[in-house]
């Protein structure tokens, strides 16, 4: 692999560029492997990825049914925080979130993780006591919040309007160490990683289905035929339902598609990542210029990754109430991303009923923060067969236990 | 240079100047034109620089397809950034500036980026700005963010004046594209006799045939387009639409129309834009065809256009982008551009046309005219620095390293062939083909967007079908299609002949030359905006970046505004021969909405400033008000937080409200409440499904308080029933909850127990309702008289019809504030009259209005829960000590099952207890006890938490309620609570009700 630096980019430049390699190589893929992971989205290469780094696994296929990143990882906001209300969720966001600190180095990519700061909007009397509650607990987790004044929101962000007719900004949880990255960086960054070590990233395959012997997985069969492994993980995201009755077992998700959208570019005009959740909407402007604006998802279970309209006018109105400047910017595009949620809106690292085969899922909406705290912890499943601590509570038989970890709580809207 | 010629422009009107200014300097154009037409004939070439290299950039194209001339339109709050001047009608006293340079237009530091193009190729920014790790978010961003962006943000305080509106409609068949296709499907849809709506997004009917000079029946195309228009004014059952784009096509045939009313004509009482949110039964779209651009070294200099927008500028406008102009062409379409010049008496150097042999009609007309036309040929590169002074043609299959000819000239129109405008079509799902004829992808008719009877709901005709000769028939058959689809039944009359001169073949030249070497491909522009180039393109395929939408997000081709309208089937071939695999093989990126960018204002519609959401008042809204209300949102009400006095702040006007109820007598509006009637034969049974007590053995006259909890036990809201009637319940919920708890009810009537017979009604509106609170609250009752509201008459969790006053109440005694306590229910219209008779009787009494702060710090001194305090969806009623509240007797209630789960039961569960602290102080909202210990995650363990936390004027010291775990077995312990500033606060575990334990004071 050839080592990124501005002094490579200077010394390809005087011979055309011709000297880069692929960034990942495009193998076929071998009978069988010891890991095979289902899913070369952010969270299924952060998988990889950690079980060669940490464990030195390495003989490990990430099998891909479209292109790599292709799925929520490129689809989403970009969003990275960690300011959850309850331990598990601030232990695995925060764990992920220092580890996106030094991404850029460890990957050797840049991945532009930019720490900003992300504000969430006070705007009624409860939800200010609920983000009191959230700063309170942050800090006996570990996790740098602070509740700020309107004064305060308004010196970080002068484009806001706090004195909204309808919903007065109160103040604002604030954590400065949160931001933003280039979300198809990090799948890429991370596949070209993986590739380094050995790895088979395999696009363009889809798993049809999961083989099994004595209650043990075997392997999968795909569109290039049956590869075979020791240990199964699932890291599918929106159609994990799909791959776990593949796999011979149900799971508590429901697939939605989440709305998005991005203004055309302007000159910087807000530094920050601003989350209104009373009104349901929230914006960051992108390195490139763009508003990236999110808001609600739609209202029906589905795997259309298409844009539907309604939730787009909500979440806008909502915007032009909190940034009235936005009102003669345009829309360019918006789109749409299938996205897991589970009953507690928190995600799944889990066994399965199935032998050595272990599923990652349910991130919902807020998914791409957890990006490499998310491959972390699975890495750590698969290779020892049982959880770490930042996995043990989120195991997908919790719901049959009533072993909720609730983020409904403290966050309303989808992130 | 470009200029106004002397004659011609179908569009303008030379009697009307408009005079607008551009950077300041004034400037004058023809009413009718566009600001791009205006513009050019200033002879203003240069109009913007790029993204990335902030190269010199000018107009490309005449309509949406334009990525290069945009710039900031208005002044002040009218401002707006990224305007396209290709579709901005000019209008008199219009404003605009260029964007994206520093200091000036002409002058662009910035344009030093474009002399090391080596060094910012595709994605080189993901192999550097890497060390040191602080440089990315201190240094390297913020300098990429600054020159990033293209217009200016709008100021931070701008409020946009306009306004925008939004409408629902309905129609069998929508034709988008007003163009001779459009108009041809529109009139064979309608005369069937269906409902017809026909948008056309520029100011004009009839799209390109006028233009391309298409008969039609032997004539003009404009005069078959003005009397096709005037068959559609006369019909009823036509919609027609100027100035209104097809934005996006949503799923069962929902469509949005950008209709941009006024921006011609500022100043108007219209609205800016309207949105139209059609519903159409079929859709067809005629949307057309946009030129594709030529990769050739030097293609973005200002000056290079696209050959279709040459002859639009010529024909429409009157416009001559230069003096002297070169047409470059891999096809015979450009040849009408060479003849369009040469008619308006324009030089045109040469043709140079790629192909080997050249010879249809159209070619033919240009050599009769005397046109030089070169085969065989490409542009090896275009000359010049801010505008093209000439072109160096070479051998279209040589490397280019050496010239053949040289033409001096000062503009160079392109042609590399059509695209179908295939983005509606594309949008929910419908499939396209390659064209190997035309080298284009055209909509797949046997794979077209699917409604849900699975049938196709669009249809394409046109050139947006890949026709690019005769249409009217195709779009005939497709208006008649669509309708018959709707169920239409008329037969209409055989549309007209159009005739178009016969076309060779095109050839896929993708680049020019073929073999060019690096040092052109790297000034070889794909997308002109986001300065992608053939090099870069190659580089990511290369890399392994070769699925379509990694090119694509690596490169960020085809991510500009236009959001890849000329650069995506260019970029694709180029992208398809780096990976030696056909185009088709490559595929397309997605199409998403809108076609074009739409404003946010369109978006967000009407529904802004005091309408966003709109304001729900309680009838004594206005004596709130005009009594020093200090607002607080709940839910959409606002609701008085406290009524504040003249010298008080509001912790003590809180405290006043509270000691007054607590010794005189305290009024709280609580019409917000929730009140949902439930009534019907199966009622009691449906209320204790609902409830988690036992409500159908209540007796009319009687209430009771319930719990209600979600399918996982979590309690979700309370509220006091009354019984009406043996078969009507009225239900109280709390105020935010009044709408979920109804629409909860009607989810499981409606899809689980629907062969129920009960009925609900939400009545929160239909009534006022007002607590009288205090030790001297009968006495005030009495005083309006009417009803029998004695202690025996009226006990304690009853509730009685009447009189009182003279007004039609319900009078339930019921109290969450530990006090004696009525609280009445009269018609909403009554509400004032009422609230203000209880204010003048109880004057001597010391009646005073209490808001909602009091009315917590109340139930929290009596230790009544509140619900979204001591609950936050993860609390069961078992968590706060309301096991009483919960029925054993049922078999079933919602919510049952999922507190019978193993966490749910377990003994280590928090639970409600009320906390001291030792020193008096009021506890911080939210604050966890510590106990010392550290979990697996190395986080600080905890052992509960704080729910409700104020200062009591009763106790005159703190007061709080939390969940703790094993709480109510630990009275007396000591916790240690952790505060701001790593403050450490102890506090004594304590009986939640401190204040009248005994009950005494509410059931006198």
């Amino acid at each position: 692999m050839k080592h990124y630096s501005a002094f490579a980019i200077a010394r390809e430049a005087f011979r055309q560029h011709t000297g880069w390699g692929r960034a990942w190589a495009s193998p076929e893929p071998r009978k069988s492997y010891d890991v095979i992971i289902v899913g070369a989205g952010g969270h299924g290469l952060a998988t990889a990825y950690y079980l060669g780094h940490r464990y030195g696994i390495k003989n490990v296929a990430i099998i891909e049914k479209g292109w790599l990143g292709g799925g929520n990882t490129g689809r989403n906001t970009t969003i990275i925080r960690s300011n959850y209300l309850q331990d598990p969720s601030a232990a695995i966001y925060e764990k992920s979130r220092s580890l996106y600190e030094t991404m850029s180095q460890d990957l050797n990519y840049n991945v532009m993780f930019s720490p900003r700061g992300v504000m969430m909007l006070a705007q009624t009397e409860h939800e200010k006591r609920g983000y009191l509650r959230t700063e309170r607990a942050n800090a006996l987790q570990g996790v740098e919040t602070r509740f700020i004044s309107p004064a305060e929101v308004k010196k970080l962000v002068p484009i806001i309007n706090l004195d909204g007719p309808r919903y007065p900004v109160l103040g604002a949880l604030w954590q400065a160490r949160g931001g933003t990255a280039r979300h198809d960086a990090v799948a890429w960054g991370y596949a070209r990683a993986c590739s380094a070590m050995g790895m088979h990233v395999i696009e363009q395959c889809a798993v049809t289905g999961v083989t099994s012997e004595n209650g043990m997985v075997t392997g999968v069969n795909t569109t290039k035929g049956h590869i075979g492994c020791n240990k199964l993980g699932i890291v599918v995201a929106g159609h994990s339902g799909a791959l776990a009755d593949m796999a011979g077992f149900r799971l508590p998700v429901e697939s939605v598609a989440l709305q998005a959208l991005v203004s055309e570019p302007i000159k910087p005009c807000m530094d920050v990542v601003v989350m209104a959740n009373t009104v349901h909407g929230y914006m960051s402007q992108s390195d490139k210029g763009e508003m990236v604006i999110g808001g609600g998802a739609d209202g029906f279970n589905n795997y259309t990754q298409r844009g539907s309209w309604h939730h787009i006018e909500e979440t806008v109105r909502a915007l032009v109430e909190t940034f009235p400047m936005i009102s003669r910017l345009k829309m360019l595009r918006q789109w749409g991303g299938i996205v897991d949620m589970t009953g507690d809106r928190s995600p799944i690292i889990s066994k399965t009923p199935l032998g050595n085969c272990f599923i990652n899922c349910g991130w919902g909406t807020g998914g791409f923060k957890a990006t490499p705290g998310s491959g972390y912890a699975m890495a750590e499943l698969v290779a020892k067969g049982e959880p770490g601590p930042l996995a043990e509570a989120f195991s997908m038989f919790r719901f049959r236990e009533g072993r909720f970890i609730d983020e409904s709580v403290a966050a309303g809207v989808a992130h | 240079m470009s200029h106004r010629l002397k004659t011609g422009g179908r569009l303008i009107d030379r009697s009307r100047d408009v005079k607008f200014t551009f950077n300041g300097k004034h400037m004058k154009g023809f009413a009718g034109e566009t600001l791009a037409a205006s513009l050019l004939a200033n002879g203003q070439t240069l109009l913007g620089r790029s993204f990335k290299y902030h190269r010199p950039r000018g107009i490309v194209a005449s309509g949406a397809e334009e990525p290069n001339a945009l710039v900031g339109l208005g002044k002040g709050d009218r401002y707006e950034p990224n305007q396209r001047v290709t579709t901005t009608e000019v209008f008199d006293g219009l404003t605009c500036e260029t964007q994206n340079h520093w200091p000036s237009l002409d002058f662009d530091l910035l344009a030093v980026n474009s002399l090391v193009p080596q060094f910012l190729t595709a994605g080189f920014y993901y192999k550097t700005f890497l060390r040191p790790r602080a440089f990315w978010k201190h240094v390297y961003e913020p300098v990429i963010r600054k020159s990033a962006g293209l217009g200016k943000a709008p100021s931070p305080d701008a409020r946009d004046p306009d306004s925008y509106e939004q409408i629902y409609a309905f129609c069998d068949v929508l034709i988008i594209g007003g163009g001779i296709a459009g108009l041809q499907a529109a009139l064979s849809a309608a005369e069937t006799g269906a409902r017809v709506a026909l948008w056309e997004q520029t100011a004009h009917w009839g799209g390109r045939a006028p233009v391309d000079g298409v008969t039609i029946d032997g004539q003009d195309a404009d005069a078959w387009v003005a009397a096709t228009i005037a068959k559609l004014e006369a019909m009823d059952n036509v919609h027609l639409r100027l100035r209104c784009m097809g934005a996006g096509v949503h799923d069962h045939g929902y469509v949005l129309g950008y209709e941009r009313v006024s921006d011609h004509a500022p100043g108007t009482d219209a609205p800016r834009h309207r949105l139209w949110r059609m519903r159409a039964g079929q859709i067809v779209t005629a949307t057309g065809a946009i030129e594709r651009p030529l990769s050739f070294a030097g293609n973005d200099l200002p000056g290079v256009m696209l050959a279709s927008a040459v002859r639009d500028y010529v024909v429409n406008y009157a416009v001559s982008p230069g003096q002297s102009v070169v047409v470059v062409t891999n096809n015979d379409d450009a040849y009408r551009t060479a003849i369009a010049l040469r008619q308006a008496g324009v030089g045109v150097p040469a043709v140079v046309d790629a192909r080997a042999e050249a010879n249809g009609p159209l070619v033919a007309e240009a050599r009769a005219a005397g046109i030089t036309v070169l085969t065989g040929k490409g542009i090896r590169k275009v000359k010049g620095g801010k505008k093209v002074t000439g072109v160096e043609i070479c051998r279209i299959d040589s490397k280019g390293t050496a010239f053949t000819e040289v033409f001096d000239c000062d503009a160079v129109a392109m042609s590399g062939g059509w695209s179908p405008v295939v983005h509606l079509w594309s949008h929910c799902g419908g499939k396209l083909v390659w064209d190997d004829t035309h080298h284009f992808f055209r909509p797949d008719a046997s794979r077209p967007p699917l409604g849900a009877d699975g049938a196709g709901f669009v249809r394409a005709c046109g050139s947006a079908d890949g026709e690019m000769g005769a249409v009217l028939m195709g779009a005939h058959e497709a208006g008649l299609a669509a309708a018959k689809a709707t169920g239409a039944s008329g037969t209409p009359p055989a549309p007209a002949t159009d005739q178009v001169p016969d076309m060779a073949p095109m050839d896929a030249v993708w680049m020019m030359p073929r073999n060019a070497e690096y040092d052109l491909r790297m000034k070889m522009w794909l997308d002109y905006q986001n300065d992608v180039k053939v090099s870069d393109v190659q580089l990511a395929a290369r890399e392994g970046y070769q699925s379509v939408e990694h090119t694509k997000r690596y490169t960020t081709l085809g991510m500009a505004t236009d959001q890849g309208k000329l650069s995506n089937i260019n970029g694709l071939a180029i992208l398809s021969d780096a990976l030696g695999q056909p185009i088709p093989a490559t595929g397309t990126t997605t199409f998403r909405p809108p076609y074009t960018p739409i404003s946010i204002g369109a978006i967000a519609g009407g529904a802004t400033g005091p309408v966003f959401q709109p304001l729900r008042r309680t009838p004594l809204y206005d004596w709130h008000a005009e009594n020093g209300a200090d607002w607080e949102p709940v839910g959409q009400w606002r609701r008085p937080y406290t009524y504040i006095r003249a010298g008080e702040d509001r912790h003590k006007a809180v405290n006043r409200e509270v000691t007054n109820a607590r010794t005189n007598i305290g009024l709280l509006d609580a019409s917000t409440l929730g009140k949902i009637l439930v009534s019907g034969p199966d009622a009691g049974r449906f209320m204790d499904m609902l409830y988690t007590n036992m409500m159908s053995t209540l007796k009319p006259g009687k209430c009771r308080y319930g719990l209600m909890c979600n399918e996982n036990g979590f309690l979700m809201d309370d509220g006091v029933v009354a019984r009406l009637s043996d078969d009507a319940f009225l239900v109280h919920t709390t105020s935010g909850g009044a709408d979920h708890v109804h629409g909860w009810m009607e989810d499981w009537l409606q899809c689980e127990w629907w062969d129920w017979k009960v009925h609900t009604v939400n009545l929160t509106e239909q009534f006022a309702q007002i607590a009288v609170v205090g030790p001297k609250a009968r006495q005030l009752l009495e005083r309006l008289g009417g009803m029998d509201v004695s202690r025996d008459a009226l006990k304690f969790m009853e509730w009685s019809e009447g009189r009182l006053g003279g007004f039609d109440a319900r009078v339930f005694r019921i109290s969450f504030s530990g006090e004696l306590s009525f609280e009445i229910a009269v018609p909403a219209s009554q509400g004032r009259a009422f609230w203000d008779r209880l204010l003048a009787e109880g004057a001597d009494l010391g009646v005073m209005p209490y808001g909602t702060e009091a009315l917590h710090i109340l139930r929290a001194e009596k230790g009544f829960i509140m619900i979204g305090d001591e609950t936050d969806g993860t609390v069961i009623p078992q968590d706060l000590n309301l096991n009483w509240a919960i029925s054993k007797k049922k078999d079933d209630f919602l919510g049952k099952r999922g507190m019978e789960r193993e966490a749910m039961v377990h003994p280590d569960r928090w639970k409600l207890v009320g906390l001291e602290t030792l020193d008096g102080s009021v506890l911080p909202h939210g604050a966890l006890a510590v106990t010392g210990g550290k979990t697996a995650n190395k986080q600080a363990e905890t052992e509960g938490r704080v729910t409700s936390t104020y200062y009591s004027p009763t106790l005159k010291r703190g007061i709080a309620m939390g969940l703790v775990r094993h709480g109510p077995n630990r009275m007396g312990e000591v916790l240690e609570f952790a505060g701001p500033n790593d403050a450490r606060i102890k506090a004594r575990i304590v009986d939640p009700v401190l204040y009248d334990k005994e009950g005494a004071k509410q059931d006198v």
